[in-house]
């Protein structure tokens, strides 16, 4: 179902929608392998804040070749504003990076980035160690600023953070955490963190970050990628997106889906499994049908059976739970029991903003989803010890063939209640996916990340 | 010369569907098309070059002089894969995969897929006789009195179109009135079919049931299994219905609807490769086609029943490769009616025919019927006539593979008196 409105509201019903101040979505800058600029915005970068990791950003984008400014020009066009508060230990510091942010966002880009770069706070008491109470607060404040700029973007811009926990700016990760939010590949990210709690992972440039294809640097080159309800939706788009980025594919579904999954499979050279992952054997199944090492496996496969708690059977209860968690569990630990795994195995587990925030007439699916980000938690460290991730995308309201089914209203509400005023596409989920499936994103483990235009569903 | 092996990697097929019911749009290039790409799906071989493709239709529209070609050109094969239609009846998917194994055998493909499909819904219609010869001669006249005078010979009569028939070209009589005559001359009784039938239906129900077809079927078109497949069949429901051949015969009518397969439409295709190709691709053999013999008997003069040249065709193979039955693990015998089986079998623990007709000194013997169509035949599949060879052959090396057992037997019966008969070993 496509959005119509963003049509006529950035064409014929342009001058309506501003003179009643009717939600203005933007056509969202996306990631496309034909551009030559490899998905980056060519005006200068604003980075504010002379903090270590402001001057470790700076040389590291101009190394990369973007263009860098530490302060605002009137009439110039800034791609990205970057506010580096790495350094601060008390909120009072916390004025001049923010007002100097502020000085640029009317500079801003259309499709433009707003990025944070911070030291991990904590509000959990035991955890905070040394910290004293004005650098936490000082460090947390951080999030309340990101979010508050993510609601005032307008024109498809966005803004995120990278969180530094324990590791420098140069850390890969963090390095490929700005590669990808200042790439059109995070168009419906915003609001997020991405936090970097090691300096594991291969350094990566901007030009290796945005290769495709056959090119031997595209970030997935030589990886095989196993991507399970591959047939369809988002699943298709993961399948599609992994191999884009150079990884050979191995796509799961229902036999039931066969023929649109040897469809989506032929499109990009994969190979289609037929099963069902909640059979008891499907992890065994899986490794023996690749037949070698699984470097990257995605569990998009999910299930919904939507009733009010007071309507749902023990059926559509187990079932939900069965294929949107325990599945994942077990097909998890097959494959270790087997050491099916390959070199630095990262796992990307689909959850879902409704696992976050809860849905009315979805306690089954919520649970699962918020279990999902539970797994992601726990199974870092195993992950951690065979050099890889598991890592969960908590996806908002994204225009497929499921949501094309809700209700009109509904459907429109949904769309409109993110701060891009707008339904992601599965390209969008698929291309963080595709992120933390990659090497680059090996110093983040066990994390959450929403792709969800900051939908205030869970904000 | 030297020979290598022909190895069986794998196979696919659409759900086989009763005629005119869920595939009756679809044409056989349509089906033929879909089978290979799911193959090509399950092997990731998307934009491939494979040495050839072999496959064929029974029921063959005049327009697809190219038909597997055409197939090939609309999958997601690389265009520059060759490809050739065969055809012998219902023995065409068996007869491809002999040929294809055969070029891989003597070193002319590494890799190649045989196949077969065919359909009843969408069966080519054509123009009588007297019509076609008017309008021949239409075409050749070069004036307008000329072209007047050739269509006023025209009756109505002759507007009337031919559908194609399962009737034999030099009898007139139809395969089931052709077996009703073998089934009266060996006797087989009415519970031996239906037991035969309900038999089929169980273990390819079972078969679907523990997921084997997971890795040999892909959905076509919204069907997912066979619709000709009914698990709960027992001999007992199928002794309620009534006979449809045989009828007029002296002896008591046996064959029913429900001992004899129903026109169907499908397709199938089986992936073939040199150990070589196999190991290169990192493809695991699951067995080898072995040999292949055909046959043919005088049905036209009756000195043979229509059905019955497997019967042949089975001993002459196992003379040349020094095996018998005692050597198979598995008996593949494809099921155009359950009565067909059943002769053949009887045949062969006849002393007689196998004296007179087989000149042996002894039976051949008799088959354990647990190991007879051990995953269903035709009668619960149903019978696209080109795509049963491919089934067959898909069907069998997975079972082998999956079981640990090591030989299997192939036979199919075809119009015009024909049987072709196979051995398959499994993959060590």
């Amino acid at each position: 179902m496509s959005d119509r409105y963003i049509s006529l509201a950035n064409g014929p019903l342009k001058a309506v929608v501003k003179s009643l101040g009717l939600p203005a979505p933007a056509r969202l800058r996306r990631f496309d392998a034909a551009d030559p600029k490899g998905g980056f915005l060519t005006d200068p970068i604003l980075v504010v804040g002379a903090t270590p990791g402001g001057d470790e950003l700076s040389t590291l984008l101009l190394a990369n070749g973007f263009e860098v400014v530490r302060a605002v020009t009137p009439g110039h066009r800034y791609a990205a504003l970057i506010g580096a508060y790495d350094g601060l230990d008390d909120p009072a510091q916390l004025g001049e990076v923010t007002l100097g942010i502020g000085k640029g966002i009317k500079q801003l880009s259309p499709g433009g980035r707003i990025i944070t770069i911070s030291r991990a706070a904590t509000i959990f008491p035991h955890t905070t160690g040394s910290l004293t109470p004005a650098a936490n607060a000082a460090r947390n404040a951080v999030t309340g600023i990101t979010r508050s700029l993510a609601h005032e973007m307008r024109g498809g811009a966005t803004a995120n953070g990278i969180v530094l926990d324990g590791v420098p700016m140069s850390a890969p990760s963090a390095v490929a955490a700005l590669w990808f939010l200042l790439s059109a590949k995070s168009a419906y990210v915003s609001g997020q963190f991405l936090t970097v709690s090691s300096d594991r992972g291969t350094p990566v440039g901007s030009e290796e970050f945005a290769a495709t294809g056959a090119d031997p640097r595209a970030p997935l080159t030589g990886r095989l990628a196993v991507v399970t309800g591959a047939a369809r939706g988002i699943g298709a788009a993961i399948a599609r997106t992994l191999h884009r980025d150079g990884a050979q594919v191995f796509g799961v579904d229902v036999p039931a889906a066969g023929e649109a999954l040897a469809r989506t499979m032929n499109e990009i050279g994969g190979v289609a499994i037929q099963l069902d992952i909640t059979a008891p054997d499907a992890g065994a199944a899986i490794a023996a049908q690749v037949g070698r090492p699984i470097d990257i496996l995605i569990h998009n496969a999910g299930i919904t059976r939507d009733r009010l708690l007071a309507n749902m059977d023990r059926q559509q209860w187990d079932s939900v739970l069965d294929v949107n968690i325990s599945a994942q569990l077990r097909i998890n630990a097959a494959l270790s029991e087997l050491e099916a795994w390959g070199d630095h195995p990262h796992v990307v587990s689909l959850a879902s903003t409704s696992g976050i925030a809860g849905n009315r007439g979805q306690a089954n699916y919520a649970a699962s989803k918020a279990a999902v980000i539970g797994m992601a938690a726990a199974g870092a460290e195993e992950f951690a010890a065979r050099g890889g991730t598991i890592n969960a995308i908590a996806p908002g309201f994204i225009e497929t063939e499921m949501t094309a089914r809700m209700p009109t209203v509904t459907r429109e509400l949904a769309r409109r209640i993110s701060s891009l005023q707008q339904g992601g596409l599965p390209q969008d989920v698929a291309e963080a996916v595709s992120f933390l499936a990659g090497e680059s994103a090996g110093g983040i483990n066990g994390k959450v990340l929403r792709v969800c235009g900051q939908n205030m569903v869970g904000a | 010369m030297t020979t290598r092996r022909a190895a069986i990697l794998g196979g696919n097929r659409i759900p086989f569907a009763r005629s005119n019911r869920e595939y009756a749009r679809a044409s056989n290039q349509d089906m033929l098309t879909s089978a290979l790409d799911g193959l090509v799906a399950r092997f990731g071989l998307a934009d491939r070059r494979l040495g050839e493709v072999a496959a064929g239709a029974v029921l063959k529209h005049s327009k697809d002089i190219n038909l597997t070609r055409e197939a090939v050109l609309g999958s997601a094969l690389s265009p520059e894969t060759p490809a050739m239609d065969l055809s012998q009846a219902c023995a065409t998917g068996l007869e491809t995969v002999v040929a294809i194994s055969n070029k891989i055998r003597l070193g002319q493909l590494d890799s190649g897929i045989a196949g077969g499909v065919d359909s009843a819904s969408d069966a080519p219609i054509a123009v009588s006789e007297e019509l076609r010869g008017v309008l021949l001669e239409v075409s050749r006249a070069t004036s307008v009195p000329q072209r007047l005078k050739a269509l006023s010979r025209l009756r109505p009569a002759d507007l009337a179109p031919q559908a194609p028939t399962t009737g034999e070209a030099r009898t007139g009589l139809s395969m089931g009135e052709h077996q009703a005559l073998s089934t009266a001359k060996w006797g087989i009784s009415r519970r031996a079919q239906d037991e035969l039938a309900a038999a089929s239906h169980q273990n390819l129900a079972a078969a679907w049931d523990r997921g084997f077809f997971d890795d040999l079927v892909t959905p076509f078109l919204g069907v997912s299994r066979d619709t000709n497949l009914r698990p709960d069949s027992t001999a007992e429901t199928l002794a309620g219905l009534t006979t449809v051949f045989g009828n007029s015969l002296p002896t008591e009518a046996t064959m029913t609807a429900g001992n004899s397969t129903p026109l169907t439409d499908g397709a199938s295709a089986v992936l073939l490769g040199s150990e070589d190709w196999a190991a290169e691709q990192g493809f695991e053999p699951l067995a080898y086609l072995i040999d292949a013999e055909a046959a043919a008997v005088d049905f036209v003069n009756g000195r043979e029943g229509l059905l019955m040249a497997p019967a042949y065709a089975v001993p002459r193979l196992l003379a040349r490769n020094g095996l018998s039955f005692a050597d198979f693990d598995v008996f593949e015998i494809h099921e155009a009616f359950a009565a067909t089986v059943l002769c053949h079998l009887a045949a062969w623990e006849s002393e007689e025919f196998c004296r007179t007709r087989l000149g042996l000194q002894e039976p051949l013997g008799t088959i354990d019927r647990a190991k007879l169509n051990p995953l269903g035949s035709s009668l619960a599949a149903g019978h696209p006539f080109a795509a049963t060879g491919g089934r067959i052959i898909a069907t069998t090396a997975k079972h082998l593979r999956e079981t640990g057992q090591k030989r299997a037997l192939v036979s199919i019966c075809a119009a015009g008196g024909q049987g072709l008969a196979a051995i398959v070993e499994a993959a060590e």
